[in-house]
């Protein structure tokens, strides 16, 4: 599978996850929360930033109840909850914000 | 002159052991992937590599030390660490390469 | 499989994960790593055990960026992220590679019940206290 932005294809997997990070960019996030529907905001930003950055660190992208705490530590406790969470990633936190921050799905998700 | 290569860690598998034991006097032994492990000062291992380090030329590979955080002050006595270039240099200048695995 | 295990006990049983093998001469660790976080990420109480080659996983400084494979010696600090707070480490294993504790990774876990408070996860044990915590355990994987 393939998505497209300006004319150029990116390679995905069968369920849209981007098949290279380094293809990533800002434009191609927003095309695919697009697909989905999903206007991205800044909240929908803080959150797919701070999975950049923890792929970056530790080469996994975290697990929705590991992503739900750390969330929680740096943005603090109204951000650190599922309800929060889920609200603006409807499709499951880790799941769906990974796939537009470019990344794998999460380990521990199945 | 005849080069040995070792990829197997000598604290799971025989293959320095048997390589150090079986390669004659003046040849050449390259330590390759988990080989490296073979270098590290300290070690059970230390002994008899360093022993056969008088007789004949112990190398280990640099990205593969670095791939596995071995410190490069931290080898074995008389072992030279080579990069890819050296490694090719290494075996185009041997006879035949025997690997060990 | 755990599920139903954990919930049959009515309470959460203690997974170990024994690692015997070298990071990057195989898949066995990077896959050990990563089915204790999936154990971990649901809710799993998960205590990793690092004994034979499987010390060097710990090493610190491990950089594979000159041999093309993935480096995820950074993913163990994600350890204490999904919880898990204990990892055991052979003293008779270090020795024999002519390892310390100083050479491993300084992996922490932060305390959620005492301020977030970061505290080291890696304990030295001998033989003998691994083989009692390995006889205590619910269930012992190894990788």
């Amino acid at each position: 599978m393939a998505i497209e932005v300006n004319g150029q294809s990116f390679e995905t997997d069968e369920e849209g996850y981007l098949a290279n990070l380094s293809d990533w960019n800002l434009e191609l996030a927003g095309a695919m929360a697009k697909e989905d529907g999903c206007d991205l905001t800044d909240n929908h930003w803080e959150v797919v930033n701070f999975l950049r950055e923890y792929y970056d660190e530790y080469q996994i992208a975290p697990a929705v109840r590991v992503l739900t705490k750390a969330i929680g530590k740096r943005l603090g406790k109204e951000k650190g909850n599922s309800k929060y969470l889920y609200e603006l990633f409807p499709y499951g936190p880790a799941k769906q914000a990974c796939k537009y921050a470019g990344l794998p799905k999460p380990t521990g998700c199945v | 002159m005849m080069l040995h290569t070792v990829n197997k860690s000598p604290f799971e598998k025989d293959s320095l052991k048997s390589c150090l034991r079986l390669s004659k006097e003046k040849s050449s032994i390259l330590m390759i992937e988990d080989g490296v492990y073979g270098a590290i000062r300290g070690a059970s291992t230390e002994r008899s590599v360093a022993e056969a380090a008088k007789t004949r030329s112990i190398y280990a590979l640099g990205p593969d030390l670095k791939a596995r955080g071995i410190d490069l002050e931290k080898l074995v006595d008389g072992i030279t660490v080579v990069d890819y270039d050296g490694f090719v240099k290494l075996a185009v200048e041997s006879s035949k390469v025997q690997s060990w695995m | 499989m755990s599920e139903e295990a954990n919930q049959s006990s009515g309470q959460v049983k203690q997974f170990l994960y024994v690692n015997r093998r070298a990071p990057h001469g195989s898949n066995y660790a990077q896959e050990g790593l990563e089915v204790a976080l999936i154990g971990a990420a649901f809710e799993q109480d998960v205590v990793m055990a690092y004994v034979d080659d499987g010390v060097f996983q710990l090493k610190s400084q491990q950089d594979t960026s000159d041999i093309g494979t993935k480096n995820f010696g950074a993913t163990y600090g994600a350890l204490g992220d999904y919880d898990v707070q204990t990892i055991y480490v052979e003293k008779e294993s270090l020795e024999m590679r002519g390892l310390t504790e100083d050479d491993l990774m300084p992996l922490v876990y932060e305390d959620e019940d005492d301020d977030w408070e970061e505290k080291p996860m890696i304990n030295i044990v001998s033989a003998c206290q691994l083989a009692e915590i390995i006889d205590q355990s619910d269930v012992v994987l190894n990788f």
